[in-house]
């Protein structure tokens, strides 16, 4: 089964973070999985700053600055992996290091018949 | 006959289901399985008597109704796609589920397999019961909405939600490793204790179902002992529920009012059950580390089951679990009962300095516990305005019937 891995942070406490031993963490994270034949994608996402939200408004589109709502955890990046069930999906969940100090969301991706 | 075979279902239907999900992957088949199964048994079993191995006859032949049902859906779908071709032989259908699957493993092992699965920590926690009555213990959806007060298709949507979220996040048919089994056996404790505290919170005399809650979670608590028998916990928690409920005949007047343990006909009690879960108390402090606060709560109810009369209680030992409850499960309402059994040990006013040191941190908020035991302590030393003060914010925020009616008798005492 697939799922995706919505990796969320407090973007205020980023700066109390060590990023560089951060991206450390990532960097080794993301060969394991690679390596176990769970990792199918990934990207770190560019802070909530530099977001652009867009709607339709009487069929013609709007666009505001700023993610979709303001919430105090922010989308920063993603995982999509492999995983053969729920359980093993969230024990991957578990080990990205941004778990430490965010939340992480385990969506299964949708399947059609 | 038709009563034998009610016991029949009633008894073994959890263990047929989860059977039946292990051989069929599917909880909506298995269940359409094991209804065919009855229907089929009750229309067969009058005349030809109730098998020597019911659950085994259930097993088989819900499986092949499955099989059945499968096949027509296929057929279903061929006609509607007009694809002949391709249709699977009725015998490659028969293969999926072959027939050694069945004596493969345990009944025991698909029990705790489908316990650990109702209790999944990503099932929010009402569906966790919800389902875990409704596939061990095979309650009725009907039976199940009226324990929790809520309407039949609320409850059934709650299930249906829950079996939706297993099969699409792909919530996994089995018993957890080693290294998380610990946490996940904690979260099945609690559905467990839930569905006990459910049914013993009773308000209302007239409603058996809640009576009926306990027998499941004390059902429950049996089967957890039996099939995790290298594990303490379990122990724990079943005398913890055996000793509560043997207190069940004294607990209520014919009215519904609250009879305070101080107060009950001790007569009444259950001795026989009394004296299961004694037993129970010693293997719950079993457990590897340290013992559960199960263990532990069910010791305090032990010391106050030993005591002939109230006056015997032995309400040192008493204090002194509560301190090792406060230190192995932290928790204000755990503070506030150390309290109530310290104010018995060295009397109302170091308790009241207690409950006061709580109320300060404001933890217990709008928890009307707290000012009722502040009532009963200030009654106690003489400070009746206070007393009076306190017991009306009591009953402020009291919503039991029998709770209300105990803290404005107590009022009334005072004026």
């Amino acid at each position: 089964m697939q799922y995706l891995l919505l990796i969320y942070e407090n973007e205020a406490n980023r700066q109390n973070i060590d990023r560089a031993k951060m991206g450390e963490e990532y960097g080794k994270f993301t060969k394991s999985i690679i390596e176990s034949g769970n990792f199918k994608g990934g990207d770190a996402l560019q802070p909530t700053t530099t977001a652009t939200t867009v709607r339709l408004k009487d069929g013609k589109p709007v666009t505001t600055h700023g993610p979709f709502a303001e919430t105090r955890e922010a989308l920063i990046g993603y995982y999509l992996i492999e995983a053969k069930d729920l359980d093993q999906a969230t024990g991957i969940a578990a080990r990205v290091p941004s778990a430490k100090i965010g939340s992480i969301e385990v969506r299964p991706i949708m399947v059609y018949n | 006959m038709a009563d034998q075979i009610e016991l029949v279902f009633r008894n073994e239907s959890g263990r047929v289901v989860a059977t039946l999900i292990r051989l069929l992957g599917d909880f909506e088949l298995a269940e359409d399985a094991m209804q065919d199964a009855f229907a089929a048994a009750l229309a067969q079993w009058p005349s030809e008597g109730i098998p020597d191995n019911p659950r085994a006859w259930l097993v088989n032949v819900g499986r092949h109704k499955a099989i059945d049902r499968l096949r027509r859906h296929m057929r279903f779908l061929a006609k509607r796609q007009e694809i002949e071709a391709d249709l699977m032989s009725d015998h490659q259908i028969g293969q999926w589920f072959p027939d050694d699957a069945v004596a493969e493993q345990g009944p025991e092992d698909d029990v705790l397999r489908l316990i650990y699965t109702c209790c999944h920590p990503a099932l929010p926690s009402e569906a966790r019961i919800a389902l875990t009555l409704r596939t061990v213990c095979g309650l009725t959806t009907a039976e199940i909405a009226r324990a929790f007060l809520v309407s039949e298709a609320t409850m059934a949507q709650r299930l249906v939600r829950a079996k939706s979220k297993i099969r699409d996040a792909g919530i996994p048919y089995q018993v957890p490793s080693r290294e998380v089994l610990a946490e996940r056996l904690d979260g099945v404790l609690a559905v467990i204790y839930l569905i006990f505290t459910e049914g013993y919170a009773a308000t209302s005399g007239a409603n058996l179902i809640r009576d009926e809650l306990c027998r499941e979670a004390i059902r429950l608590g049996r089967l957890l002992v039996e099939l995790m028998p290298d594990r303490g916990e379990p122990d724990g928690l079943l005398a913890l529920m055996l000793l509560h409920d043997a207190r069940r005949g004294a607990r209520t007047t014919p009215d519904g009012d609250v009879i305070l343990l101080e107060f009950q006909d001790r007569s009444l009690w259950d001795k026989a059950q009394i004296a299961e879960g004694l037993s129970r108390v010693e293997a719950g402090l079993r457990a590897p580390a340290l013992p559960s606060t199960y263990a532990v709560q069910a010791a305090i109810a032990a010391l106050h089951m030993r005591a002939e009369r109230y006056e015997d209680t032995d309400w040192p030992q008493i204090a002194a679990l509560y301190g090792v409850l406060m230190r192995i499960h932290p928790s204000p309402v755990i503070e506030l009962n150390h309290a109530v059994a310290v104010s018995m040990v060295d009397g109302p006013e170091p308790a009241l300095r207690l409950v006061d040191s709580i109320d300060k941190r404001g933890e217990l908020n709008g928890y009307h516990m707290l000012p009722a035991v502040r009532g009963e302590l200030l009654r106690r030393i003489g400070r009746r305005e206070e007393a009076v003060a306190a017991y009306r914010l009591a009953l402020s925020g009291a919503e039991l019937e029998p709770e209300r009616r105990f803290l404005a008798a107590r009022l009334a005492e005072l004026a």
